[in-house]
């Protein structure tokens, strides 16, 4: 390496960027923040009711250790073990790190951080700022960068789009193709290294609870340049959001963790005002069916709950495919204080106030537990080598990933205030190593022939060039919204494989009139049309991986739920009956008689099964399509076993 | 054509410095549309009332629940973010237009730039020793916490330096946003020792004693900042930082 400070490209101002950036100055590395739009301005200001951190402020003998088993339940055990573990373990010195960053987390009567509960857990371990949580941290850390930037070791390229990784002969990622979305022009950046916190691919469904930047087109064009893509199939719904045209915002899971509870009236015809609607005449399905969690099942449950509310038993509040989330028991006071920022949304978008009338919700696409592959480096106690520059590299060396854009850390299904951690904790967590995989380059960008970059640099203008010359009948707009609704007609909830066929030939209809689109807006000062249209092209590929993953995935595991693959677990099995089988098993056959009866049936089936599909999905781009292949999964820690909630 | 619409009337310019022109739109009438799904429309149909094609609208925005500040502008006159401007609640025809106080850069978008770089220049960070572990934060009343939550949710939108008449585009003024941050950050236990250095920032041309006292940015601010109560703390603290600068030189 040459004597200049290390330089890392980071593509993404949200945080898992900014953390990345405040840690890699502080290590006297130069970083530089690429961004689609102003600062400040990123998908993370969306999350709204918290981060999780196993800190027993309530003295209920919370440990990080149970944050990882909660989380490995919680993803149906598909997440690496180690990888999870070391973040459940950093998360109360990230909560502590951000508090000194000045976040306004809400405080205990003594001053000290509060906590309130969450989805997926019995205990209160999510610190949160209002319910604005995600605003707040972003915040927080781009007053970090921005101090950075003030000092000079920060730089940042606001209004730009990243189009590609540079390679070089070797595939090495030696920098990335920016195109400015003011001037048009299109040239390279040289880096030691690349990272793609990019986020999530929501748009992919046309309409989501994600921001309208949510393409997932970076990490597409990672894929189509050789990146492995992994566990695509595995999208998270929300069981709670506010239905709208432009989007389907997000009604936060604090609302629940607060007291919220969900219900629909037990008659499907009654359309009285939901206050007069007597107790006994209320369905509260989730507390009925799930007495131990009740309304804080994880979403994955709660979003199959009320789907088959609405759709298999008609019970939808008048009708409509909606339920009940009510809130109305609780003072207004209370609610202004830890829940203000997300009612006031709610009143704003549909003139009702739920301080005095049930909110009406229904599930949506939110979080892409799936995304980038990328490795990490184990050290021999179960957790992470925080020196290795594998952590959160992709399969392209010198090309990384971190945020909801890799795919490590919540397996088949996220918790709700794992998201924030994850963010954080990626971005944090690899800057060592990305600092030491600079270190052992023999060569540096600077040592690369010129005409790579200048290759790199040329298809991309030239593939702007062609998109603008696309005069066809198709707009872009309408062939994205047609897109959205086969992925949330056949790839949501419920899924068959009939469904899962029929959209993968609709998806091909929609690639072939691909190239009939007409490039609305040829000019070239602050025209989004050729980006967009290079975006659309990304989400057709993106929703193949989906499909493809969903289709050829023959199980129920998480937030993939196709019902003709349902182990169908006993209604009174015990999770502690699988670990006796499976120790009972090493002392030869065990007899049907040791369990209550079907039992033991169950739990070969879901042996079996998880010797079939406990294994992480990997996408790789040939021959235009995904090429699925299958990797074991690191359950080193904990015995993967069937989950239960109620 | 049986399809209710809405009329969307757009003052769009094509460049900075080039002259700006009218343009209007029908809009289909769908429950629940907001000024964003109208303009995602246009881009379905970027076709005016006149049936001329044109280049589809261009604006800001992101987040659509009005969490980020980008989609901020003129609706009927009115200083807004577009996202929660719901069609069925605005008069009709409906009128949009980039902010004014603001350099246009294309039809309704602008470059805000100018209030970024000013919380560089009243350092609204806390200057922490490092990222690295070094135990938890400062014990904190939840009161304070409430004052500064309040304060913190601040999304550099601009409404309130849009209908400020101190702020235009060839002053150096700082405006609401500005002062209501180095309030922010003085409020901080941490923050505070920096307190003297925010102060002496807001101190000279453009600064806290350029405020006309129109209070209207309270008005206008979708989060419903104290901003007027922002702007007379702030004014305290700098008499205050002023009289001591006097005594120590």
């Amino acid at each position: 390496m040459t004597n200049r400070k290390k330089k890392v490209v980071i593509v993404g101002g949200g945080l898992a960027g900014l953390a990345l950036a405040m840690k890699f100055c502080e290590r006297n590395g130069e970083a530089t923040v690429v961004s689609y739009q102003s600062l400040k301005r990123s998908h993370s200001v969306c999350a709204q009711g918290g981060i999780n951190a196993a800190i027993d402020a309530k003295n209920e003998g919370d440990t990080p250790e149970k944050h990882f088993y909660d989380t490995i339940k919680g993803g149906d055990f598909l997440a690496h073990q180690p990888l999870v573990r070391d973040m459940c373990h950093q998360a109360p010195t990230i909560i502590n790190l951000m508090d000194r960053m000045g976040v306004a987390f809400n405080r205990t009567g003594e001053g000290h951080l509060d906590f309130r509960r969450f989805g997926g857990t019995l205990f209160n371990r999510t610190a949160f700022a209002g319910a604005t949580t995600g605003q707040q941290l972003v915040y927080a850390l781009d007053e970090q960068v921005r101090r950075h930037v003030h000092d000079g070791s920060a730089k940042t390229l606001e209004w730009h789009e990243y189009l590609g990784a540079v390679l070089d002969a070797e595939g090495i990622c030696r920098g990335a193709v920016i195109h400015d979305l003011r001037t048009d022009e299109i040239y390279t950046l040289k880096a030691d290294a690349v990272v793609l916190a990019t986020g999530g691919p929501g748009q992919v469904y046309g309409r989501s609870t994600n921001s309208v930047v949510n393409t997932g087109a970076a990490a597409t064009t990672a894929y189509m340049q050789g990146a492995k893509f992994a566990n695509g199939e595995f999208i998270q719904i929300h069981p709670t959001a506010i239905p709208g045209q432009d989007k389907l915002r997000l009604m936060s899971e604090s609302a629940r963790g607060e007291g919220g509870r969900v219900w629909v009236p037990r008659d499907g015809n009654d359309n009285r005002n939901p206050r007069e609607i007597p107790e006994n005449e209320r369905y509260y399905f989730l507390e009925e069916k799930y007495p131990l969690f009740k309304n804080l099942v994880p979403r994955d449950v709660a979003s199959r709950e009320i789907y088959d509310i609405v759709y298999n038993q008609n019970l939808g509040v008048s009708g409509d495919p909606m339920v009940y989330l009510d809130l109305t028991h609780k003072s207004r006071e209370f609610l202004d204080n830890r829940l203000g920022g997300i009612l006031d949304i709610y009143t704003k978008f549909t003139g009702a106030d739920p301080r005095e009338t049930p909110m009406k919700i229904f599930p949506a696409v939110h979080y892409s537990m799936g995304g980038l592959w990328t490795d990490y480096g184990p050290d021999s106690n179960g957790m992470i080598d925080h020196a290795s520059p594998k952590n959160q590299m992709t399969s392209i060396r010198g090309l990384y990933a971190a945020g909801e854009a890799d795919y490590q850390y919540h397996g088949a299904n996220r918790l709700g205030a794992n998201s924030l951690l994850s963010c954080i904790y990626t971005g944090l967590m690899m800057a060592r190593g990305v600092m030491n995989y600079m270190d052992s380059l023999e060569k540096s960008a600077d040592d690369i022939s010129s005409t790579v970059f200048d290759d790199a640099r040329s298809h991309w203008k030239s593939r702007f060039n062609d998109i603008k010359n696309m005069n066809g009948s198709e707009n872009p707009h309408k062939l994205h919204h047609e897109l959205g609704d086969i992925m949330l007609a056949n790839v949501l909830i419920v899924r068959d494989n009939k469904s899962l066929e029929k959209a993968s030939h609709e998806i091909e209809e929609i690639e072939t009139r691909f190239k009939n689109v007409k490039c609305l807006d040829t000019t070239d000062w602050v025209n989004p049309s050729p980006s967009f249209i290079n975006q659309l092209y990304c989400m057709i590929h993106l929703s193949k991986i989906i499909t493809k993953g969903a289709l050829m995935r023959d199980e129920f595991r998480g937030s993939h739920y196709k019902p003709d693959f349902d182990l169908s677990q006993p209604k009174d099995f015990d999770p502690h009956e699988y670990i006796e089988y499976l120790e009972q098993k090493q002392y030869g056959d065990v007899t049907e008689g040791k369990f209550p009866p079907g039992h033991l049936d169950y739990m070969k089936r879901f042996e079996e099964n998880n010797e079939k599909w406990l294994k992480t999905t990997v996408a790789q781009y040939k021959n235009n399509q995904p090429q699925i292949t299958y990797e074991e999964v690191n359950t080193s820690l904990v015995t993967p076993r069937p989950r239960k909630y109620d | 054509m049986t399809e209710k619409t809405t009329t969307i009337k757009i003052k769009r310019q094509d460049k900075p410095g080039s002259p700006s022109y009218w343009q209007t739109f029908e809009v289909p009438d769908k429950p629940f549309a907001n000024i964003i799904s109208c303009l995602m429309d246009i881009q379905k149909t970027p076709t005016t009332e006149d049936g001329k094609t044109v280049n589809p609208v261009t604006w800001d925005c992101n987040c659509l629940e009005e969490v980020c500040g980008s989609c901020t502008m003129l609706i009927n006159g009115q200083v807004r973010q577009a996202c929660t401007a719901l069609v069925d609640n605005l008069k009709k025809p409906i009128v949009l237009e980039p902010m004014s106080k603001f350099p246009v850069l294309r039809d309704l978008q602008v470059d805000r730039e100018r209030m970024f770089d000013n919380l560089k220049k009243v350092k609204a960070w806390i200057e922490i020793d490092g990222s690295h572990d070094i135990g938890a934060g400062p014990i904190m009343p939840d009161q304070d916490r409430a004052k500064r939550y309040v304060m913190s949710e601040c999304m550099t939108c601009g409404c309130c330096l849009e209908a400020c008449p101190q702020f235009t585009q060839d002053n150096s003024f700082l405006g609401a946003a500005t002062f209501n941050q180095v309030r922010l950050f003085n409020l901080h236990p941490s923050g505070e020792m920096k307190k003297e250095d925010r102060l002496d920032a807001i101190m000279g041309e453009g600064g806290i004693t350029d405020c006309g006292n129109a209070q209207v940015c309270v008005e206008v601010c979708p989060k419903n900042i104290p901003l007027t109560e922002s702007i007379a703390d702030i004014s305290r603290q700098t008499t205050w930082q002023m009289i001591k600068n006097l005594l120590i030189k």
